[in-house]
């Protein structure tokens, strides 16, 4: 039946391609319907499975951070003012039944933290997974534009020389450092009017070294009280998030997820090269440019609020090209939402497992995931996907 | 479609590749271009598809300037074959192919049905659809030209531009991969270092020496012992094929004689006496 569909529906160019079957040849004269071969079906079906999964983990990380903590809340109460919130109107928030204290807790902490460590992982796999398609190197990462090193030197310089208080001013002094670490790695990478991936990736690795030296001298040049602070930025955070916090990051998130979505056949095509892609159609130079820029400012919104988190980045859109391929269409929908829930779930590991003390989350992400990272890499699926080589 | 490339030259890292080359690529024929190692095959192809711009001259198509032309229609009318391919992820066989359709879609989307119909139809085609699932990094060399030469169908462009697709490939399949682009009726330019199966399959040939289009013409008339001679170096014996009488070429041995020197006499076809169009 799918075959008579397709006969009747075969537009001119396919009914062209059809007429031109090699004399002799006794095959089929019409493309039988597609049969979709094994292994799209298997990574269409994993993709079909992960993305509800992991939606479902993420949100039920979500409550349990909402509900877990020294003040005790039940998770359907913290679902109550989660949604008492939200919502004007619901009766339980006026009655008396929750307290002021439970309520802060919730609304004003444990939200805003669990709910920066998702977008915060959901960035960084997603620009882990841009950073690697446009360099052509899968180790490459979200810093590799020396985004966290010029935020690193952003933040000591604010720390250390102590112009202002409080955390935003540390963020924007971090916003700042990120920013302009990537314009000059970008303008170092660029000649020509032309982005070279290698020269990018050795200029990024330079230019970061030479911050982090920065970093360091002023660690050590300063006084011993400021150090905490700056291991605790440098290592990565989200302890301290508001609701305010959240408004760049996510905006930034939604910005770069859009930018890319309708860019996806575009970044498959850079995976086989500059020009293969210029022959499909692709404007390498643009596409490498923009993708770069939008990667790197989702990057430095993320740091400049959570510091630099490692391992994130790199690892989770392997993880996803593992479960369902390297089809950005598939690939980066499950990066997203795997980087959110995985990034969720460390900090609420984070903590509560040394509770009442923090594990910093940058330590905890390594420790949790590269483990199980290397059991991924050495099954046979992660050879099917080129890591065997 | 009619491929017109006029007074073209090029430079390559500051080298004249391409010098004033003028071709003609009536619609529907197949052009195959000769040439030692360097003299400009690649180039000429690059430019001609649109990825080198040129130092001066033109490529038309139909009488339309590819320059002109937006990326995306470029695309929907040439296809290229090259030899350059990155590696660093994985990619199967079948979402190899499926890039070919890009050019004809657009946004997040999805393949459609029919993407998929005219990919795997295309792998058939190529002798290739037993590959569909496999990974594309870990074929064979010439496995490889039939997926890349089954994308480029895909991409279903009236012109075909083909950097040697027959390498790698055994001999049952480099005469099955050139029935198949003699079979088409898209307008061909296909560089190859075989002489005896560009004279078979080629509509016309043409010979690149330094840069220069030396020779162009219907096969029988361009090849012949003395062009081997100067172009190549290499002493040739022209023989008719048994059965066919079509003229074939017997390669014997490194010219020894300055390739100025006139052509040596053969025992079986007494030498053209035409000299290369400089």
């Amino acid at each position: 039946m799918a075959r008579t569909t397709l006969r009747r529906r075969a537009p001119a160019s396919l009914a062209r391609l059809l007429r031109r079957e090699r004399p002799g040849d006794d095959g089929p004269a019409v493309p039988p319907a597609p049969v979709t071969n094994g292994r799209r079906r298997r990574d269409a079906l994993a993709v079909r499975i992960l993305v509800p999964a992991l939606t479902a983990v993420l949100l039920s990380v979500l409550l349990m951070s909402t509900s877990i903590g020294t003040i005790a809340v039940s998770p359907a109460d913290s679902l109550r003012i989660v949604v008492g919130h939200l919502v004007p109107g619901m009766p339980w928030m006026s009655d008396g039944s929750l307290s002021t204290l439970q309520d802060n807790a919730i609304w004003q902490f444990r939200l805003p933290r669990a709910l920066l460590a998702a977008t915060t992982g959901a960035a960084l796999a997603l620009a882990g997974a841009l950073m690697q398609a446009v360099v052509h190197n899968s180790l490459a990462e979200p810093y590799i534009l020396g985004v966290s090193a010029g935020a690193g030197v952003g933040a000591v310089s604010f720390i250390v020389l102590g112009i202002g208080v409080g955390s935003l001013g540390i963020g924007a002094s971090a916003f700042a450092g990120a920013l302009l670490a990537t314009a000059a790695v970008y303008l170092l990478a660029r000649k020509n009017g032309r982005i070279a991936p290698q020269r990018l990736i050795l200029a990024g690795v330079a230019l970061g070294s030479l911050f982090s030296a920065v970093t360091s001298y002023l660690t050590i040049a300063t006084d011993a009280q400021n150090v905490f602070s700056i291991m605790f930025f440098l290592l990565g955070s989200v302890s301290a998030a508001t609701m305010g916090h959240l408004a760049l990051p996510v905006t930034a998130l939604a910005a770069v997820g859009l930018y890319t979505a309708l860019r996806a056949r575009a970044l498959n095509a850079l995976l086989i090269g500059d020009d293969a892609a210029a022959s499909l159609g692709v404007n390498v130079n643009r596409t490498r440019s923009g993708v770069l820029v939008a990667a790197a400012l989702l990057t430095g919104s993320v740091v400049a609020v959570s510091g630099g988190i490692g391992f994130v980045g790199l690892i989770i859109p392997h993880i996803a090209r593992i479960l369902v391929g390297s089809d950005h269409r598939k690939m980066l929908p499950v990066a997203l939402l795997g980087g959110a829930a995985f990034l969720a779930s460390c900090d609420l590991l984070a903590r509560t497992l040394a509770a009442p003390s923090e594990i910093p989350l940058g330590v905890l992400t390594a420790m949790v995931g590269a483990p199980f990272f290397l059991w991924l890499l050495r099954r046979d699926r992660a050879e099917s996907v080129g890591m065997g080589r | 479609m009619r491929v017109d490339i006029v007074n073209l030259t090029a430079h390559r890292g500051g080298r004249t590749v391409l010098t004033d080359v003028n071709v003609r690529v009536p619609s529907g024929t197949v052009l195959g271009l000769l040439g030692p190692n360097g003299s400009g095959k690649s180039t000429l192809l690059r430019v001609a598809s649109g990825l080198s711009a040129p130092s001066a001259g033109r490529v038309d198509l139909d009488g339309t300037d590819l320059r002109t032309l937006k990326r995306g229609e470029l695309a929907r009318r040439v296809a290229v074959m090259a030899q350059e391919h990155s590696e660093e992820f994985e990619i199967s066989v079948l979402d190899m192919v499926l890039l070919g359709r890009i050019p004809h879609g657009r946004g997040y989307g999805r393949d459609s049905d029919r993407d998929i119909a005219v990919a795997q139809h295309a792998l058939r085609r190529a002798g290739a659809a037993s590959l569909a699932e496999r990974s594309f990094s870990a074929l064979s060399g010439g496995e490889r030209q039939r997926v890349l030469f089954a994308r480029a169908l895909a991409q279903d462009t009236p012109v075909l531009i083909l950097d040697e697709p027959t390498n790698h490939l055994d001999i049952a399949h480099q005469i099955e991969l050139l029935d198949l682009i003699r079979s088409t009726d898209r307008t061909v330019l296909i560089a190859l270092h075989d002489l005896n199966l560009a004279a078979r399959f080629c509509d016309a040939v043409g010979v690149l020496a330094d840069g220069r289009l030396l020779s162009l013409g219907a096969p029988q008339e361009v090849l012949h012992t003395g062009l081997i001679r100067s172009v190549f170096g290499v002493e040739s014996t022209a023989v008719a094929h048994p059965r066919s009488g079509d003229q074939h070429f017997i390669f014997d041995s490194r010219s020894t004689v300055p390739t100025d020197a006139p052509p040596p006499v053969h025992q079986f076809v007494p030498p053209q006496e035409e000299t290369p169009a400089p």
